[in-house]
């Protein structure tokens, strides 16, 4: 099959477009259809989507099942996978089907919602493929339309600031995207991904309304892609759009949210910032990093006094994609393999426990911890799954969460002695944080009146659990399974990368200071 | 005169000799019921002839000693303002019918104006450039007060009138200045007169008059104050006309001017259109914060527009007026998909133009808020619409000529634009419940609301062809 990634990436638009035109009324059966046709449409994207990692040769260090038909404006309409994008494929496709799973018991305009959530899934999909960088913005930017919606139509009750404010954010940080994506198009005459890895962009210093650019032109694409994914992933002091839709959005939203679209800065990062910009990214990278040490301090803290679940859960994203962070701009191999498994690992761990929340908030209708304590008596099993995956966002060994956190502090050590340092308090942090929420909720007392009749666990519930329990555990016990796929990729960008950077050594004062 | 010289401007003369017929017959016998079918006779006849045009043989054909072009640029113009007259047209029939607002003079007089369109934007000479302009503006000025017994759309034709006047006055000015100094009004002649290095002080003077004139009929700030107005007070159809076609032909009138007459000065236009891109792009986005009137929203969202086709131009280079061109073209689609859905928001038969009554909209018409919310997008520049790719061409532009500065200040103010779009977005889905608006009972406006709806979305496969078009036309006007 020559066309296998669009197949896999046009699937859930497909169902959308069906449930669009022929899923007519709003009855009980309509509903019900909605609902099994999405679950249908994703699964069966999970499944065609196995092919691609089937027919994926790790050895092989560039695109593979590349796909290239002309476009306007002389771009072309490029798709390819490599070692990097091909496990974010993956986990895209592996997390939607869990996800119409998870909201199976929305009521309100349930065919507009699942179309949301496959159109959603089709574009999320096209940004990790698309080879070409303003069919990647395409993808990348269309995503804020879905959700957009699905959180100003199934969230809460300040769903539509929420929503205002994802838009309005992300959109603003994008935009400089645009810019240095315009500017590249130009400078380079063309924006095909393949081309432009191999292209280094002028770094001699420039002079700018008075200021010295460091890494001139490079530096400034740098910094548009930069705040585009900064604001995306959220690093600090950007990330107050988060907790905010986080909280409102429907629990399927901020599963997607955490599990999925945060990840398409990690992504952008690996993608751009390292392979097209090396020099700049080794100017500049001490900032990020230190960035995102204040980031995994301060959300940590900030999770600590939080009342409302989904907030320390929110806040605690903010903290882990800080750690990915930290591992890609090492530019270690360690570090970098670390940041991939760690977005794996938060895929599914925070993906479990926005559901965790969703389960009880079901039940009550309330996501105060306040209004929680001592479920662990009537809800046995509930408790365990919400232990297990607490204890994986703390990073315990043998879960996915400490692979990834120990990889990317690994990394970080070697280039930046102090930013591991600081960071590593993050680990003791989040143990607190998330064992606190915990004990309020599980343990204690069951003395509140609206938990005395609470049930347990359902079937479905169940279900949507055991795959992300067992890529926890898998991933956690045996992480050879994505570092096989991902070794050679990634060893061949940490060796251009630095390659690049030898070459140029045009800030020797700079480059001692790290 | 030759025949040739009648060839060339074959079209216009069919399209004036209908309109002037139409009147004749319609004067006689002195009955409005004429107009229904006049309307159809008219869009068909514009459709028709926006095909000759568009399908006519490529090449510059002069006529009348250079005072009529007739170049791949002009037909690109003609096709999109005929298309779109048409389509305004015919949406417009029924809602006016119901209203008892539909008078023979009206397809008579849009006729006229499309032919004062099509003058402008073949001008080559600065009379035939005032010709055109005027008999299009004369048309507007009548059009837009065609409510007799409304105030408000009194108000706004007498408004737009003098303005307009002024406006005129203004280009006339600049025109006599141009002439004194170059000593003649062809723009051939003008451009030798305005080389490089040499070029007297008074004639670009003139150009700046000239400029202001022109900026006004494309209500580019800070000539913008009729816009809101004229856009609220003109019953929508009006409003819906002079959103489009006029916009075009200006647009491509400033082009002629810009680069027939004044192509050896880039330099010295180029930082004015910069100003009054930057100017627009930020007033229509933050003035249109506050409002509540979405026919006045949709008045600060073209005054934004507009910004962002001068854009394009300010790059002056043959890539920036094709970004202009498929920008307009752009603009017009999404515009006449946008007033198509403002012709249908009514409520008790009387038509509406609140934001607020679109509370919950989604709920009773699934397919038409749908449309909406694709052309708001679109018009936002968010992708995969195509608005987007209207952007992305003049930002390149804009960058490749030497404006970087602008392309940032352009996607500031495109973000804080998305948030009124995204406003009517949260009126139509997340909105409370409300008094809702009267189901869709028009089917004429529904076509062009979804069939541009369409275009926002398929387009993205290739523009429709769009590119290769105004590439031939960008190419046929710089040289």
């Amino acid at each position: 099959m020559d066309n296998l990634l669009s197949i896999v990436t046009f699937i859930p638009s497909l169902a959308a477009l069906i449930l669009a035109i022929f899923l007519r009324g709003d009855d009980e059966a309509a509903q019900r259809n909605a609902k099994w046709v999405a679950l249908l449409a994703t699964s069966l994207t999970f499944l065609v989507s196995i092919f691609i990692l089937a027919q994926f040769e790790p050895e092989d260090t560039g695109f593979q099942m590349v796909e290239e038909h002309s476009w306007i404006l002389g771009m072309t309409y490029k798709m390819g996978v490599d070692g990097i994008s091909v496990l974010f494929v993956m986990l895209t496709t592996f997390m939607m089907p869990l996800t119409i799973l998870a909201s199976w018991e929305v009521k309100y305009r349930v065919k507009e919602y699942m179309i949301a959530f496959l159109v959603l899934e089709t574009l999320l999909l096209g940004t990790f493929m698309a080879l070409d960088l303003v069919l990647f913005y395409l993808f990348f930017e269309g995503g804020l339309i879905p959700m957009f919606l699905i959180i100003g139509i199934w969230g809460g009750k300040e769903r539509i600031y929420a929503s205002f404010k994802f838009f309005l954010y992300t959109f603003f940080g994008s935009v400089f995207m645009l810019i240095s994506i315009v500017a590249i198009g130009i400078v380079a005459g063309t924006t095909d991904l393949v081309t432009l890895q191999t292209s280094l962009f002028d770094y001699s210093t420039m002079d700018l309304l008075g200021f010295e650019i460091p890494g001139g032109l490079q530096s400034l694409l740098w910094m548009g892609f930069f705040i585009s994914f900064a604001v995306k992933m959220p690093l600090w002091p950007v990330h107050t759009w988060l907790p905010a839709a986080h909280v409102q959005a429907p629990t399927a939203g901020s599963i997607v949210l955490a599990a999925i679209l945060l990840k398409l800065a990690d992504y952008g990062f690996l993608r751009f910032t390292l392979p097209m910009f090396p020099v700049a990214t080794d100017i500049l990278a001490p900032m990020a990093m230190w960035l995102a040490v204040i980031a995994i301090i301060y959300a940590s803290l900030v999770a600590l006094v939080q009342e409302d679940m989904k907030k320390v859960i929110a806040y605690s994203s903010v903290a882990h994609m800080a750690y990915v962070l930290l591992g890609i701009f090492s530019a270690t191999q360690q570090g970098i393999e670390g940041g991939i498994i760690m977005v794996l690992s938060h895929g599914f761990i925070s993906g479990a426990l926005f559901f965790c929340v969703g389960v009880i908030y079901d039940r009550t209708h309330t996501r105060d911890i306040e209004a929680y304590g001592g479920l662990a008596k009537r809800m046995p099993q509930y408790a365990v799954v919400f232990m297990f995956f607490i204890m994986a966002n703390v990073g315990l060994p043998g879960t996915s969460g400490f692979v990834g956190e120990f990889l990317t502090l690994v990394g970080t050590f070697q280039v930046n002695t102090w930013v591991a340092m600081f960071a590593t308090t993050g680990v003791i942090l989040s143990a607190a944080y998330s064992l606190w929420l915990y004990r309020r909720v599980v343990f204690g007392q069951l003395i509140k009146e609206s938990l005395k009749s609470i049930k347990d666990m359902t079937a479905r519930e169940k279900t949507v659990f055991a795959p992300l329990v067992a890529m926890t555990l898998l991933v956690g016990i045996y992480p050879s399974v994505v570092t096989d796929i991902i070794r050679p990729t990634v060893a061949q960008l940490v060796e251009n990368y630095h390659a690049a950077v030898d070459a140029a050594d045009v800030q020797p004062e700079m480059a001692a200071s790290h | 005169m030759t025949e040739a010289d009648l060839n060339t401007i074959l079209p216009e003369i069919v399209l004036s000799l209908y309109a002037i017929a139409a009147l004749l017959v319609a004067v006689y016998s002195g009955k409005d019921k004429l107009a229904g079918p006049l309307i159809w006779i008219t869009a068909a006849l514009m459709a028709v002839l926006a095909a000759w045009i568009g399908f006519a043989e490529p090449g510059t054909h002069l006529a009348f000693g250079g005072m009529f072009v007739d170049d791949g640029f002009a037909r690109f113009a003609k096709v999109v303002i005929l298309v779109s007259a048409a389509s305004v047209l015919l949406m417009s029939r029924d809602y006016m019918m119901r209203r008892g607002m539909l008078k023979f003079e009206y397809p008579v007089l849009v006729s006229l104006s499309a032919v004062g369109m099509m003058m402008m934007v073949s001008a080559g000479d600065l009379m035939a450039l005032y010709m055109g302009l005027e008999l299009q503006s004369l048309a507007l000025y009548v059009v837009a007060a065609m409510r007799r017994d409304s105030l408000r759309s009194t108000e706004a034709g007498l408004k737009y009138f003098v303005l307009g006047a002024l406006s005129s006055g203004l280009l006339l000015y600049g025109a006599s200045l141009v002439y004194g100094y170059a000593g003649t009004t062809l723009f051939s002649g003008i451009i030798d007169a305005a080389g490089e290095g040499q070029t007297p002080i008074g004639l670009l003077i003139g150009l700046v008059f000239v400029m202001s004139g022109l900026a006004f009929k494309i209500s580019a700030v800070p000539f913008h104050m009729w816009t809101p107005d004229v856009y609220e007070g003109s019953p929508t159809p009006v409003t819906a006309f002079f959103a489009t076609a006029p916009k075009m032909a200006a647009m491509g009138l400033f082009a002629r001017v810009l680069f027939d007459a004044f192509g050896g000065v880039t330099q010295d236009w180029s930082q004015v259109l910069a100003l009054l891109s930057l100017l627009s792009m930020f007033l229509g986005a933050i003035a249109g914060v506050g409002q509540t009137d979405i026919k006045r929203l949709m008045a600060y969202s073209s005054i934004a527009h507009m910004g962002y086709a001068l854009m394009g131009l300010a790059a002056g280079t043959a890539f920036g007026v094709q970004a202009m061109l498929v920008y307009m073209a752009i603009y017009v689609t999404m515009s006449v998909g946008t007033f198509a859905f403002i012709l249908t928001m009514e409520r008790d038969g009387e038509p509406v133009t609140d934001m607020r009554a679109l509370n919950q909209y989604a709920k009773a018409e699934p397919g038409r808020a749908l449309a909406m919310l694709v052309l708001l997008f679109s018009l936002a520049g968010v992708p995969p619409m195509v608005g987007f790719f209207g952007k992305l061409y003049v930002l390149r532009a804009a960058y490749e000529g030497g404006l970087a500065w602008l392309a940032i200040a352009g996607v500031i103010a495109s973000v804080i634009g998305a948030f009124y779009y995204l406003r009517i977005v949260y009126y139509m889905y997340f909105g409370e419940e409300g008094e809702t608006l009267d189901r869709g009972r028009t089917s004429m406006p529904w076509v062009f609301l979804m069939g541009s709806a369409a275009v926002m979305l398929l387009g993205i496969f290739n523009l429709f062809g769009v590119e290769g078009a105004a590439i031939t036309a960008a190419a046929a006007l710089v040289n």
